[in-house]
């Protein structure tokens, strides 16, 4: 542990234990909070104390990226620091992933707070340029947040806004520097080089998710203490759910880490009668069954304790009524889509799954090769020069596993009735359902 | 983590032709769409002649070497899971050469 000022938790904090904390204050429907309110609710930052004292804080805190790797925030920081030149400080909203909502809520809902850690990183790591990088349809109001706090002086240096292309890779980092740079936001080969020495304009770059920020902010008021009051010792804090599949629609909801998932959810040892399986960490995440759902807490190192991962915090719960087969191969043939198409393997590995998986689920005669699935899966892990093609293997292979009996019986008799249901997994374009609670905003 | 100098093809400027499977058997292989699939094991300095060749010829200049963390777990010298060793100076050498230029930075 490094030794620090820690930061004394003002009067004004909230208590370290309440929930929400992202999301406090936010009623279930309305407009954004605008920056009076905004300070208002959470008083200014000091950006003198940020210079000087956040890096050792975030350290002590613990935080780590809800971008979807559940990388250290501090070991980042100390790389793009190490490297020596001033950095850029990217916030990446692009929220690429059609079962993700969170990071869109944070920025139309309570952008100042996104903001904030923004600001608060380019402040600490003394940036030479900040870029929110966010979707077209939050980008207007992300401006005016941005000009407000620039009449103000919150920003150490000004942050631009730049437009996220839509698609499920956008948003990945290597693409969104690309993006930065008005270059076609598709992944470069980086392992030579990572962004964090050699990013935009060659430059150092910290590439941060929108969520990630907000809770640098939060850090950078009340300290690592205060911030390690809820959640575990490896997982410390909370974070933000979307959770898809249960009546009523998705909803984005705040959770300290390590609640039982159950509690989370609201599910009762009867879950299995409702729902037949769950998808943790979105379309390049893992399937599970029911039963290890309800086995699991809310943290990355429970899941991957079982094989999976919360990627970016995204839970979708599979009702009966679907074919999981056909879900699958509708999500698989979208992804396959969303491939940015440059290298070899992640190409004609994810062509040739889509033909099985399609086979598999839709086909009368189903003669498809599943066999293969294993060995494709196996073939494009680690060969792209993104991890979108990894994904896609991970959400095919714990599928089979957990939707093994359905796999069965569509090779023997092919596909049930249920094959011609809706899809009940989201896509983007598809409007979201909204409901009470913090509602999760269609795109 | 032992590191240890590691072959790397980029997937974005490799097209596939397959050429350096004939010019580095020993650590290139094919996928069945005509990709290489190069082996995770560390590069040895027996090796290095045939690593070379096939970073100099190939057409797109796609393969890379580089110092890197290894999975393949290798005793150290010690015994223990300290870092390991460094590079030896011949290593470097070649790494550099390789690199087509003076050491990275
Ligand atoms: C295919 C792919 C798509 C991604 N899309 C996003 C995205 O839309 N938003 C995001 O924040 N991170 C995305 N990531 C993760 C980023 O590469 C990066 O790890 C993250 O922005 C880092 O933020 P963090 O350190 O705050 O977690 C994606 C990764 C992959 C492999
Ligand atoms: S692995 Fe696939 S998605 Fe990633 S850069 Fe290569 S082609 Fe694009
Ligand atoms: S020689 Fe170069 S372009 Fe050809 S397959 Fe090998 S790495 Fe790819």
């Amino acid at each position: 542990m490094t030794t620090t000022m820690h930061r004394e938790v003002t009067s004004g904090a909230p208590h370290p234990a309440a929930l929400p904390r992202l999301l406090r204050g936010l009623r279930p429907e309305g407009g954004a909070v605008g920056l009076g309110e905004h300070l208002e609710r959470w008083g200014a930052l000091d950006l003198r104390w940020v210079r000087h004292h956040l890096q050792p804080e975030l350290e002590d805190s613990g935080l780590r990226g809800h971008g979807g790797a559940a990388f250290p925030v501090a070991a980042k920081w100390r790389s793009v620091a190490a490297a020596g030149r001033r950095p850029t400080v990217i916030l990446n909203g692009a929220e690429g992933e059609p079962a993700s909502a969170k990071d869109a809520l944070l920025l139309a809902r309570t952008p100042h707070l996104v903001l904030d850690g923004a600001a608060a990183a380019a402040a600490a790591l003394g940036a030479g340029r900040g870029v929110a990088y966010v979707p077209r349809h939050l980008s207007d109001a992300l401006l005016a947040a941005v000009g407000a706090r620039q009449r103000h002086g919150l920003d150490p240096v000004p942050v631009e806004v730049l437009e996220a292309p839509p698609g499920f890779i956008s948003g990945q980092e290597s693409a969104a520097v690309n993006g930065v740079q008005g270059r076609p936001a598709v992944p470069s080969f980086i392992e030579i080089r990572p962004i964090r020495e050699r990013g935009v304009d060659g430059r150092p770059t910290l590439v941060h998710n929108a969520e990630t920020l907000a809770h640098v902010a939060l850090v950078a008021r009340y300290g690592a203490r205060w911030f390690r009051a809820l959640g575990t010792e490896r997982n410390p804090g909370t974070t933000l759910l979307t959770v898809s599949g249960r009546p009523g629609g998705p909803v984005v909801q705040e959770a300290a880490f390590g609640t039982p998932l159950r509690e989370v959810l609201g599910l009762g040892p009867d879950a299995t009668r409702s729902y037949q399986g769950a998808l943790l960490g979105g379309y390049g995440g893992t399937w599970v069954t029911i039963d290890t759902l309800l086995g699991l807490d809310l943290s990355e190192d429970s899941a991957r304790s079982s094989s999976a991962t919360l990627g970016a915090g995204i839970v979708v719960l599979l009702g009966h009524d679907a074919c999981p087969l056909a879900e699958v191969a509708r999500v698989v043939r979208y992804m396959e889509g969303e491939s940015a198409g440059q290298c070899g393997p992640c190409v004609h590995g994810l062509a040739a799954l889509d033909e099985v998986l399609q086979g598999l689920a839709f086909a009368r005669q189903s003669r498809a090769n599943v066999e293969a699935i294993g060995e494709l899966c196996a073939l494009v892990e680690g060969r792209g020069a993104c991890r979108h093609p990894d994904g896609v293997a991970r959400f095919v292979t714990s599928a089979c596993a957990v939707f093994a009996s359905e796999v069965a019986a569509h090779l023997r008799s092919g596909p049930c009735r249920r094959v011609g249901a809706p899809s009940e997994l989201p896509f983007r374009g598809r409007v979201l359902r909204r409901q009470g609670g913090v509602a999760a905003r269609p795109r | 983590m032992r590191r240890a100098l590691k072959m790397v093809v980029d997937p974005v400027s490799c097209a596939g032709e397959g050429l350096c499977a004939e010019l580095f058997p020993e650590r290139i292989t094919l996928d069945p769409w005509g990709y290489p699939i190069v082996s995770d094991e560390p590069l040895t300095p027996q090796l290095m002649e045939h690593a070379r060749r096939a970073v100099d010829m190939c057409p797109h200049l796609a393969i890379h070497v580089m110092d890197a963390p290894v999975r393949v777990p290798t005793p150290t010298r010690r015994g223990g899971d300290g870092p390991g060793p460094e590079p030896t100076r011949a290593e470097a050498r070649i790494v550099a050469q390789l690199r087509g230029g003076g050491p990275r930075r």
